[in-house]
This record gives C-alpha cells, structure tokens and sequence, in this order.
C-alpha cells in the first residue's frame, strides 16, 4: 500500500561525515556492484564503453566548491543516496502501490513486478534518490542493502550497507537513528547532524555531518619582519621605466 | 522537466475529448442518432486516445491494471479510476441518445461532472509536486480545467462560450506565467539548503558525480524552454486564444471552425510542451542547475 505506516520506532539509516569523505567514490562502486548483482533488476548501463555513456546508480558522489565570505574555498565531497523519508513523497504519489515503506525499520523499498515505471516517485523526490532503469523499465533505489543488513548468510561485519562497508575514510555509518542511544544517534547529536532541504518536509531519516571548521594558521615566522618588499628603488632601466610610467596621467603608483 | 511527446500529446487531447463530453453532458449540444455517434466518436478518439497515448511513456504498460489501486493516495491513480468512470458513464449517457433519441439528463451530469473530474486529477498530479514549485499553485488546475472547458466549448461549436472561456484562459495564463517565474526563488530551496552547506559560504557546484548525463539529469534539467520562453509565450497566446477568437468571430462557415480548432490545437500543444519544458525541478540543484 502506498499509504505511509505509521512512523516506526526503528528507523534505518545512513550517517554521512562531510568531514570525512574524501570524495573517491568507492562508495559509488561498491554499491552499484551489490546491488546489480543481487536484489532486484540489475542496474544497466547504456553505451558503457562509448563517449555517451550512462547508467543506473543508487549512490552517487557529488562535489562541492564553498566560498566563505573571508579566506579560502573549501572542497566538499557529496555522497547522496536515498534518505529514507519519514514523509516520503515517493510513496504517496505512486499508483501501483509498488513504492512502499516498511513499518518494521522504515526502509522505503520498490516492488519491481508491481512497478509499471511511470517515474511519478521520481518526479516527488526532491533529492534525485530514484532512477528509472533504461534497460528494465522499473524504478531503482537505495535499498540500505536490506539483503545484506539481515542476511545471516553473511559474517557480522558485513551485514550493512556496501557504501559503509567499503568506505576506506569511514566516512559513512549505519544504524538506527530512532534510537537516542544508537551510535549514529550519539554521532549526529555530538557533531550537529542535519537534514537536507528540511524545508520540503520530508523528514528525511539520513543525516549529514558538516565540514568541521578549518583550522586557522597564526602568523609566526620569525624572518617575516626581514623580508620586507625589496624593490623600493629600483634602478637600471627597468626602475626608470617604473618610475616614468607611475608619473604619467593615471599611472600606477 | 523533459517534455515529453506521449504526456503532451495525452494533456491536449485527453483535456479536449473531456471537455467536449463535458458540454455533451450537460446538454449544451444535444445530437441524436448518427450525429449523436459522431459527435461522441470525437469526443471518445480525443480523450481515450490521448489515455491510449499517456501509457507509451511507461516502462511496464502492460501492467497499467495495476494503477487503480492506489486512489487513497495517489492522484494517478485516481486519475485512472474518474477516467474509466466518466468514459463508462458518458457511453450509458451516449447510448441513449444514439439508439433511442432520449436524452438521460441525470446520467449526463454525472458524466460530464465526471469528465471535468478527469482533468482535475490529471492537473493535481503536477499541483501535488512540491518538488517543482512552478506548478504547486492554484493556477495549474484552474488552466486545465479552463483549456478542457475552452477546448471542449470550441469542438463542440458552442462560440460564445468558446471565446469567453478563451479571454478568460489567456489572461489566466499570462497571470500563471509571470508569477511561476519567481516561484522556484520563492520556494525557499536553493543549492544552500539542498547541500546544508549555505552556513559555510557561497556553494558552487565544482564537479558532478559523473563526466555523462544520467537518468535524472535527462528527465529533471531542460533549459532550452526557459531560453525561447518568451518567443514561446507569444506564439501559444496567439495561436491558442487569439486566433481561435478571431475565426470565430468571422462570418460563420465550416473552414473558418476548422481553422480556428486547428489553431488552438497547436497553441495548446505549444503550452503543454512550454508547461514541462521551463518547468525547474528541485533535483536540479544538486546538479547546479535549473
């Protein structure tokens, strides 16, 4: 059913440190790879060995340039994924009722054989978490690796998420962030965990860490006072013409 | 938003067939016998077709079925459940005039009504996007409802209708264009509060996650029909309104209506194809883009 159960106590999700990412897309790969070879529709790829090339990703690496108002550009690296809404638009809207969140753990899921791809869940997520697969006609998304998380086939360490279990900078956690006690609940509150575009209304479950602030550099070297500007008074040629060129009207001084 | 020929195809024609059944229903014309059967051919051909149209942008259509489950939540889906409600009522209604020339004046209502509940919820599956701020206002049903009601008026030769209802939609349409231009600013969503990064400073989208396109890129970022937007504005006010208005008010002949039918026809596929074609998705953002 497409209409949302009941906000569940346990809500899965991702903690991703902005802080921490490196920005190398192993995330990318690993999940792409898990997920193409497990769950699900494979994710396609269309024209992968040519100049056109594109493809379906449930995870994918964005980077950002942030200009604060004094000092230099700050480089982030931007992994985004499914959230995992509590609110989410993508499953009110869908027709079939093959979108659905789970009332156990609040994953939001698609049912492939009951998905007719009409794209209209893609079109009510504002974060751009939903690809519609070229090849199969049916709607991909993050799955937080349901069939890893619970997957008792699996030795304990790798029962969460790819992304999380790839990621070399540990800059992904996973966890139940409707538990206050939870390690990644502990995380998001400790480091000021935030939303994204909360103004949608989505209540997103994942969180965002931000960049930790930059470190500031004092001034300390000692030989600074001795190394004042050189060129004062030039001579030969060159000082002349500097000197000619600053007398003319409107020349630099 | 991509433009998509199947939905634009399916928003001009589907809102016209309504409209027209609109007007039959309520008793505006009332054919009998074979130009009864005429008249809702044309209606049926303009409005399943477009239906018919509207199912070639699914991955999976032969699973359409499925789609009328979903009524409590999803506007689609109520789309499809008044779309078959209307169709079978208005043929019940149909019915009566073609085989037995008696109008059923009760069931006509119902079906009308209904038809103009099929272009409500056809334009509620574009108000309900918070996610792309130029349609989420009043305006985007009142157009569909008026371009239906307009379209259907012009078909089903009602002329004076037909030219009000047209004043009425330019005006309306202008009003939804100048006001949809500052909706996305307005909407509070920018790439600050898409990335949460707004405190730090100024953010610039410095490198996507990938040298190609993708899915959302090609369905979410289409630029080129805020470009022309202007040119565009101009041809669908004078082709959907101003010039239907013209030929009607010629001397009355058949080539003067056809012409004027032919002309708002190809305003309205302009306006649906300018409807998705500026419109900005949220998603956009993230890319550093509208």
């Amino acid at each position: 059913m497409t209409q949302l159960p009941p906000p569940s106590a346990k809500k899965l999700g991702l903690v991703i440190d902005l802080d921490t990412c490196v920005g190398c897309h192993a995330c990318v790969v690993s999940c792409k790879g898990w997920n193409t070879e497990n769950y699900g529709a494979p994710l396609s790829d269309q024209n992968a060995y040519s100049g056109a090339a594109s493809g379906t990703f449930l995870n994918r690496v964005h980077s950002y340039e942030v200009q604060p108002d004094e000092g230099a550009a700050q480089l982030i690296h931007f992994p985004k994924s499914c959230l995992h809404c509590e609110d989410a638009p993508c499953v009110t809207v869908c027709p079939t009722g093959a979108s659905y969140k789970r009332a156990e753990d609040g994953i939001v899921l698609v049912n492939e054989s009951d998905c007719i791809g009409c794209g209209l869940c893609a079109w009510a997520c504002p974060y751009g978490a939903r690809e519609l697969d070229a090849k199969e006609g049916v709607m991909k998304k993050c799955t937080l690796c349901v069939d890893r998380i619970y997957n008792e086939n699996l030795p304990e360490e790798d029962r969460q998420p790819a992304c999380v279990r790839t990621c070399p900078a540990g800059a992904r956690h996973f966890g139940d962030l409707g538990d206050e006690d939870s390690d990644v609940s502990k995380l998001v509150a400790e480091r000021g965990g935030f939303d994204l575009m909360p103004e949608q209304g989505t209540k997103p479950v994942n969180k965002y860490l931000p960049p930790r602030p930059k470190d500031e550099m004092p001034e300390f070297d000692v030989l600074a006072p001795y190394l004042e500007p050189i060129a004062q008074d030039g001579k030969g040629f060159v000082g002349w013409l500097d000197k000619a060129l600053s007398a003319l009207p409107g020349g630099a001084k | 938003m991509h433009p998509a020929s199947s939905v634009i195809i399916f928003n001009t024609f589907s809102g016209l067939g309504f409209g027209l059944l609109f007007w039959l229903g309520l008793g505006a014309l009332v054919p009998t016998g074979l130009s009864a059967f005429i008249w809702f051919a044309i209606a049926y051909l303009f409005a399943v077709g477009g239906l018919i149209a509207s199912t070639f942008h699914l991955g999976h259509p032969e699973r359409a079925i499925k789609a009328f489950s979903q009524w409590k939540t999803s506007w689609l889906s109520r789309e499809g459940v008044c779309a078959v409600f209307a169709l079978v009522v208005m043929a019940i209604y149909g019915a009566g005039l073609v085989f037995t020339n008696t109008r059923l004046g009760l069931i006509g209502w119902i079906g009308g009504l209904a038809s103009l509940g099929v272009v409500f919820t056809t334009s509620m599956i574009y108000t309900q996007m918070k996610t792309v701020p130029r349609w989420r206002h009043w305006t985007t049903p009142a157009m569909y409802l008026i371009l239906a009601l307009g379209g259907g008026a012009l078909l089903g030769g009602q002329v004076k209708i037909a030219s009000v209802l047209f004043i009425i939609a330019g005006i309306l349409q202008m009003y939804a264009w100048g006001t949809g231009d500052t909706r996305l600013a307005a909407s509070g969503t920018s790439m600050a509060t898409a990335t949460g990064l707004g405190h730090i400073g100024q953010v610039r989208a410095f490198e996507p996650p990938h040298t190609g396109t993708n899915y959302l890129m090609r369905e979410f970022i289409h630029v080129v029909g805020r470009k022309h937007a202007d040119q565009l504005r101009i041809i669908v006010i004078g082709l959907a309104f101003i010039l239907p208005i013209i030929l009607l008010l010629l001397p009355h002949h058949h080539v003067f209506a056809a012409l004027a039918v032919l002309s708002h026809i190809a305003g309205v596929l302009t306006l649906r194809w300018l409807f998705f074609a500026q419109a900005e998705h949220v998603v956009g953002l993230y890319y550093g883009k509208r």
